[in-house]
This record gives structure tokens, sequence and C-alpha cells, in this order.
């Protein structure tokens, strides 16, 4: 009981997490048609920034800048690099923003250094909020979780209910009839680039204490952002949100199980002592994403609520 | 003599290695309605097309006196030239409404028409205002593609093969809209396979044939001159 309860709040927050990161680059994705390899790397920059701010002054200065900063830095990418390749095709487009992961990755070690910050939950949320089966559960999540639906709520706000929302949601699939009706699509598609990378810098800013903030955080999280997606289909923010619920609860459940395959297919007869039968189901976890993709690409390949194939 | 609206001289326009356009030359005059007639393939489409930046042109387009060739598709439309795709391209999860209001082009200076004005000139649309657009019928689909470009005040509309695919009582109806929209006293080049269409509204006709213009006179003339007729329209 106690595994299932915590488990599911862990799996929603890490959903929720996964969501943030993966509303940008699908929006990205399907308005541009560019896979922003580099994705991950704006969120690892919102965990650097918010761990630099936080050093310096404070955690929520940090909250409400960094996601800002990272934004910035992603609609100049759009307008001065992704702009400029774009008349190139594609596959330069895809070439470029995986340069530009290498180079936010090297700057990274650069300037914050090879080895794990020090960025920390803030000392006011940094208590245990409440104690269930006799386990506490940390305040700071219970946080994170709150942001995450903030977020969400504000998203779907702007995106059904503004004027500037419906001119996104059009552009995403008639991107040409947009610009014939008299508005300014690059000047959309360098707003949504930025947009999405400052939600990525956002993500980084609430996991990178939860989690950890080191230089090789976007390039765990970048394979699972895509899995995301492309499981949730093309031009679906919708889908990306189902996507990512399941994948976090997925994910958190599986570690939590304490099982062995030997436990689960003994019948097989399968025993501990064999190879097989000692692999533990947690240890699959990492695993799940990637098994998701390569079956939805194949049974589904428009994603769960895709309007077009990849 | 008044300055032509639009104006285009020797347009050429490449499919690949395909020479679509060979030397287009035609002229608008503010508030006049032009029929582009022709067999399919002849490159009436691309001519619009080419007009909006949308395959890319060689040769000299003029918009009250501007060059627009190379500009930006937002740009074009800024100026007051307004296109209605052979695609019609609604934007089907929004409704009715909702697709109007992103045929404005700036909130803060909208145009001669609001949306609710939009609907009580064309009351088909009012029955639907608040369906998704996705689920009205072809022919409701082409009268909201042009109200929604009207929603913008153009002074031209581009409108291509805006029947194609229709029956012919809804036929009519779209051809009525048109006249409709033209006493209005925009200017507007309807790119148009059927004859009766445009015979009935259309100032002047243009002919194309091999991707250049091959006749051009009044309805009138245009009427008696069955070699016209039968070398480049009739199959």
């Amino acid at each position: 009981m106690e595994t299932i309860v915590f488990s599911l709040l862990n799996g929603v927050i890490y959903g929720l997490l996964l969501f943030m990161l993966s509303s940008g680059l699908t929006l990205i994705f399907s308005m541009m048609g560019v896979l922003n390899f580099a994705h991950a790397s704006f969120y690892m920059l919102g965990a650097y920034f918010a761990y630099t701010i936080s050093e310096a002054s404070s955690f929520w200065l940090a909250l409400v800048f960094a996601p800002i900063l990272v934004g910035l830095v992603g609609a100049l990418v759009e307008k001065y690099g992704l702009r400029t390749v774009h008349v190139n095709g594609h596959v330069a487009e895809l070439l470029f923003t995986f340069g530009l992961a290498y180079l936010i990755d090297e700057v990274v070690k650069i300037v914050w250094g090879r080895n794990a910050v020090d960025y920390r939950v803030p000392e006011l949320l940094d208590f245990p909020l409440f104690e269930l089966f006799g386990a506490q559960y940390p305040a700071y999540r219970i946080f994170t979780l709150f942001v995450a639906l903030a977020m969400l709520a504000a998203l779907w706000f702007i995106l059904n209910r503004t004027r500037a929302g419906l001119i996104i949601q059009a552009a995403l699939s008639h991107p040409h009839m947009v610009g014939h009706l008299g508005h300014n699509v690059p000047r959309i598609f360098m707003t949504v680039f930025g947009v999405g990378c400052a939600l990525a810098g956002l993500a980084g800013v609430i996991g990178g204490n939860y989690l950890v903030t080191d230089p090789a955080m976007a390039v765990q999280m970048g394979p699972i952002v895509f899995v995301v997606v492309v499981v949730g289909g093309l031009g679906s923010l919708m889908g990306a949100f189902l996507a990512a619920m399941l994948l976090g609860l997925l994910q958190t459940f599986a570690v939590a199980i304490d099982a062995r395959f030997a436990d689960i297919f003994g019948w097989l007869g399968l025993s501990e002592a064999t190879e097989l039968g000692s692999i533990t189901i947690a240890s699959l976890a990492p695993m799940i994403p990637f098994l998701m993709l390569v079956l939805i690409l194949m049974v589904r390949p428009r994603g769960l609520l895709g309007d077009r194939e990849l | 003599m008044t300055q032509a609206m639009l104006s285009v001289k020797d347009l050429n326009a490449f499919y690949g290695k395909s020479h679509v356009l060979r030397g287009v030359n035609m002229e608008i005059m503010p508030g006049e309605v032009i029929a582009l007639l022709g067999r399919n393939g002849v490159g009436r489409s691309t001519t619009a097309k080419a007009i909006m930046g949308e395959v890319p042109p060689k040769g000299e387009i003029l918009f009250k006196g501007q060059p627009i060739s190379g500009l930006e598709s937002h740009q074009i439309a800024r100026l007051g030239l307004g296109y209605v795709p052979e695609s019609r391209d609604i934007f089907p999860t929004m409704t009715v409404r909702q697709n109007l209001i992103l045929g404005i082009k700036d909130m803060r200076h909208p145009g001669k028409y609001t949306v609710d004005e939009m609907l009580d000139m064309f009351p088909n649309l009012r029955e639907r205002a608040d369906n998704l657009a996705g689920v009205l019928s072809g022919g409701e689909k082409q009268m909201l593609t042009m109200c929604r470009t009207l929603m913008g005040d153009p002074e031209l509309i581009i409108i291509d093969e805006p029947t194609e695919g229709l029956a012919p009582k809804i036929v009519h109806q779209i051809g009525d809209m048109i006249a409709e929209i033209a006493k209005t006293g925009v200017a507007i080049l309807l790119v148009e396979q059927k004859l009766s269409i445009a015979l009935r509204i259309a100032d002047r006709v243009y002919v194309m044939g091999h991707g250049e213009i091959v006749y051009s006179g009044t309805p009138e003339e245009f009427k008696t001159r069955d070699d016209i007729r039968s070398e480049w329209l009739e199959v």
C-alpha cells in the first residue's frame, strides 16, 4: 500500500516533469518539423542557471529568471541559427541541433566543471510535508507538483483561450495559410521555440535539485523526452501529456516493484540461481521508454494521439 | 489612367526542371473581377501560387505599384492581398468563429467587418458559427475560407478553384457569394474552370494555355469567340 501511494505520487511528479520538458519539444517538432536534439540541453541550462542565481540571491528569483534566460537563449538560437540553416532543409537543421547539444554540453563543463554542482532544494521547502505509513514525504516534491500543474494550466489557457494561442495552433498544421492571413510566421516560430526552451528550463530549475545537476543530465534526459514526443504523437500536446504520465508511472512502479523474474515466472522453472531468474523487475525500468518507442513505431506510427505520421 | 492594383509582367515559374509559367502578363484594376480560365495543368493555380510566393516567381509582380516577389507571405498579406487556396486550409479543430477571428491581421486595427457582421452577411455560416470547422461540408468550408480572408480587409483576393468538387447547387451559391464580395469593392482574381460562374461575375476574362495568357477580353466578347473556346478550353 505504502509503495503504491508513494510510487503514484512520484510517478505523477516525474511524469509532469517529463511533460514540461516534452511540451516544448512537441510544439517545436510539430510546427517546424525540427527534431531539436538540443532540447534537453536547455533543460540542463535551466538547472545550471538556477544554481548560479540561487547561489547569488535566492531560489525564488531563480525560479522566475532562469527559465526566462533559457527562453531568450532559445529564441536567439532560432533567430540567428536555425532560421539560417532552415533553407538547407531538415537534415541540416537536425545536424545543427545535434552540434548545438554538444556545444552546450562543453560550455557547461567549462563554466561549471565536470562534476555535479551543489544545487539544493531551498531551505524553506526542505522539510517532510506529511507522514504516511511511517514514511515521510518531502515538501519540495509537492511543490514541484504544483509548479508543474500551474504550468500545465497556463499552457492550456494560452493555447485554447487566447488569440495568440489559436494562431500557434493553426500554425502547427497550416503554417502557409497562417502566413497568407497576415500573421508573422517566422516570429511565431521564434516565440514558440523560445517558450518551448523556457519550459525545458523551468523543468531544469525544479528538477535539477530534486534529481542531480551535472553535465550528464541532458544526455540522460534527452532520449526519454524524444520517446514522449514520438509515443504521444506529432502535433498533440494531449498525447505528449498522456505519454509523459504513462512513462512516469511505469518507470516509477517498475523501480518500486521488489521482484525478480524468478518470483514471477517461477513456474517456468526459473530460479534465482539462474542468470535470467536473478534479473530484477526494477533493473528493467530504464528499458521501458525505449521498448515503448520501438513498439509504438511498429504498431501505431503516428503515436497515441498524433495527427500525422513521422 | 489609374494605376493597376496588380500588375504581372513576364512571370515565369518552374517545378524542378519543368517550365510551368512561360511569361505570364496580366493586370487587375482596383475593384475589378477577373476570371482566369484554362484547362487543367496549364498553370492557372501556379500563377496564383507564384504571385503569393508559394512557388518561387521569376519576373515582375507589382501590387499597388510595389514589387512583392521575394516578400514573406505575411508581408504580402499585410499589403492587402488576400489568398484563398485551392486546398481551402480551414483550421479543422477550431470553430467557425475562431477561424474567422484568425482572419483578423491585427487586433489593434480590425477590419471593416466584425465577426458578427460577417456572419450576418453569410447566414449559412451563422448557423454553424459554433461548430468545429472540420465537420462543415465542402461548400461551407469554401465559404468559411473566403470569409476568413475577408476578415483581413484585403483589396484584392485571389480565389483558387472555389467550386472544385462541389455539387451544382452549391456551385451556384458560391458564385453568388463571390458576386456579393465583389460588390463590396474588393478586386478578385478568380481561378475557375466552370464558365457559367466565371462569365456571370467577371468583368474581364483571361484564358491560359501552355503556361501563358492566350486570350483576354470581356465576357461578352469572349462568348462570341468559339475558336478560343474550342482551342483552349473544351476537352
